[in-house]
């Protein structure tokens, strides 16, 4: 070890973190959707949503074809004429603002809940807990469509139906290791400094809590966004007017039984690479954060 | 243990009257079905009069009301569609359902035990390694994608299986299935192995679990030591001990692949009730899908309040625990 080079936490934790080359792959794939995402309106031939720029004469073009206006469709186009490559980076970016939405409502939510619940204890906890259980004895996808047979589509209420399909998982999580955490003495030595309640919880129990706050918080955003677009594909998601990939890939369904692959295929294939990429970091993320796989 | 049982069948009854509540008042705030079922060119006489025997002219409370006796007495109202008894309409498509849950969990324990068992024995192995990355894909993985891949490659590309419905169904031993004919099997397999997938992996990594542990016991080496084959020693002292566990697990996802039913369902246009829901989801058809969600509900409370019991009675460290809160 270099001795003049100071190692700072985070240092240590990135080196950790590149041990692994596939999570490193996954880091750099996620990335570049994210990117790829964010420039949409700038890196696309074709705004697929201003009808002014598609022509359905361009409809159901396969791969590489050139389009009436001259660029070319290299992912082909879709039904109505709009070109995929276009689409699917739109598509990405409805796809992450709901998960990430979701992903953080629930964990704010979650975090709020599991610390209350295991810094009050007694009763409170009983309760919480029981209704943490109670849930998670249901699926996801389960609660979730209970949620949208009640508030119906569009981005606002998936995001709800999302969050009250994830927060027990956080609850869970927070409130088992802030008990381990309260129970340490930082916490007594707090206590006995007569901190307030609300000091102690955020300044202290907290900031301990943090690091499987963030391994389940990656886990949980994936299986949100992999969730949002089932229901967008069963067609209780999201509406035609806010195509995520899920909407994209049941549009293209109807087309796949006669050939037409592509429509459904590449934002299928946009979404496999998202999910399976956070999916990668948050396991490497898992082995770094977790003090007892430790060597 | 009476209070236990009590207890636990008391909160499981205030869980079903909750979900009740909830799923009743939701589902009737939403969505006007007068509108999507009476021709815009009715009268207004006529419009009365179907709003009267639909009974929407009540307060919703009185609905609710006549609800709960409905349900008590099995009666969940008429589908607004097809005008059918929703509680028939449901129970019509159970077996179509029950069907594909039942021999997907057949494929989870046909496929995933044996490469368990196989990536278990052999850790260090290229194909234990492929196995495992195979089974976090097999985790991660959207199911709907992955019924998209299958019914690309295997219907649309290479032509070998159907991809939509259920196709010829024959009575055999008084049960009427598709898996008693040719036609009806082949429309099988494709909607069953995406349902299996993620029990596949489930059972894949409990398997190897369960042997890596079991490998290690002295039960083992003494039957090793004493002389046996090792196909023995695997498939009498090893299969029998790991087996427990991925009976119990495989037994608490029976519920689950109720549950996800609705998404392979869908994409396969199987006839059953997931596929049933989202239609009537997508028509409003507002007794059908409370009916079904009361039902699924009442189907995982029952599962639920089941394993609870048994897990009481085998330990009574969970009893006690109950007690002490």
């Amino acid at each position: 070890m270099n001795a003049a080079k100071v190692e700072t936490p985070l240092g240590r934790f990135w080196s950790e973190f590149c041990e692994s080359r596939i999570a490193i792959v996954a880091l750099i794939v996620l990335a570049l959707i994210v990117i790829l995402a964010l420039l949409a309106p700038w890196i696309t031939p074709q705004n697929p949503y201003d009808l002014a720029q598609v022509d359905v004469l361009d409809g159901k073009l396969p791969p590489g074809s050139e389009a009436y206006v001259g660029y070319t469709m290299w992912l082909g186009s879709d039904g109505a004429g709009r070109d995929l490559y276009s689409a699917i980076l739109y598509g990405i970016r409805i796809s992450l603002t709901v998960g990430l939405a979701a992903g953080f409502i629930a964990l704010a939510i979650g975090t709020a809940i599991g610390l209350v619940a295991a810094y009050a204890g007694g009763r409170v906890d009983t309760l919480i807990m029981r209704a943490v259980d109670i849930q998670l004895s249901f699926p996801a996808v389960l609660i979730a469509l209970v949620l949208v047979a009640i508030l119906g589509r569009g981005i606002d209420k998936i995001i709800i139906a999302l969050v009250f399909a994830q927060w027990a998982y956080y609850a869970r999580t927070v409130r088992a290791t802030a008990l381990v955490e309260s129970a340490k003495e930082y916490i007594e030595a707090a206590r006995c400094l007569a901190l307030s309640h609300t000091r102690i919880i955020f300044r202290h129990v907290l900031p301990n809590c943090l690091a499987p706050l963030i391994v389940i918080g990656t886990v949980q955003t994936a299986s949100a966004i992999a969730l949002e677009s089932t229901l967008s594909f069963l067609g209780v998601g999201l509406r035609q007017t806010e195509p995520s990939l899920g909407v994209l890939i049941s549009n293209g369904f109807e087309y796949m039984l006669s050939g037409r692959y592509w429509i459904s295929f590449f934002p299928g294939l946009a979404l496999l690479l998202t999910i399976v990429s956070i999916n990668l970091v948050g396991d490497q993320l898992r082995d770094v954060l977790n003090p007892r796989l430790k060597r | 243990m009476t209070a236990f049982i009590i207890r636990r069948l008391m909160q499981a009854i205030l869980v079903v009257f909750l979900m009740s509540l909830i799923v009743f008042f939701g589902v009737n705030v939403i969505g006007d079905p007068v509108d999507m079922l009476i021709s815009p060119e009715a009268d207004q006489a006529e419009i009365e009069r179907t709003i009267r025997a639909l009974g929407l002219d009540r307060p919703i409370t009185e609905q609710y009301w006549y609800f709960l006796k409905g349900v008590a007495t099995g009666d969940f109202g008429k589908s607004f569609i097809f005008g059918e008894p929703a509680l028939q309409l449901i129970l019509q498509h159970m077996p179509a359902t029950v069907e594909l849950a039942l021999v997907s969990l057949l494929m989870a324990i046909l496929l995933g035990i044996p490469l368990g068992l196989y990536a278990g024995l052999y850790p260090d192995a290229r194909i234990s390694k492929g196995i495992m990355a195979g089974s976090i894909l097999g985790f991660s993985l959207p199911s709907f994608w992955v019924g998209l891949m299958l019914i690309m490659l295997f219907a649309v590309i290479l032509g070998w299986l159907p991809s939509t419905g259920r196709g010829d169904t024959a009575v055999f031993l008084g049960i009427e299935s598709s898996l008693w004919t040719r036609d009806g099997l082949s429309h099988l397999f494709l909607p069953a192995f995406n349902l299996a997938l993620t029990n596949i992996s489930l059972v894949i990594r409990l398997t190897r679990a369960g042997v890596r542990e079991t490998m290690h016991q002295d039960y083992i080496k003494f039957a090793r030591a004493k002389g046996l084959p090792e196909r023995r020693v695997i498939s009498v002292h090893l299969m029998k001990n790991i087996l427990i566990p991925i009976v119990t697990v495989l037994g608490l996802e029976f519920g689950g692949l109720l549950a996800f039913s609705v998404v392979t369902e869908s994409i396969f246009a199987w006839p059953g009730m997931g596929k049933l829901l989202i239609d009537s989801l997508l028509q409003l058809d507002r007794p059908v899908v409370v009916a079904y969600l009361m039902i699924i509900v009442l189907f995982f409370v029952i599962i639920n309040l089941l394993v609870d019991i048994l897990y009481s009675v085998l330990d009574p460290r969970v009893r006690l625990r109950d007690q002490n809160t």
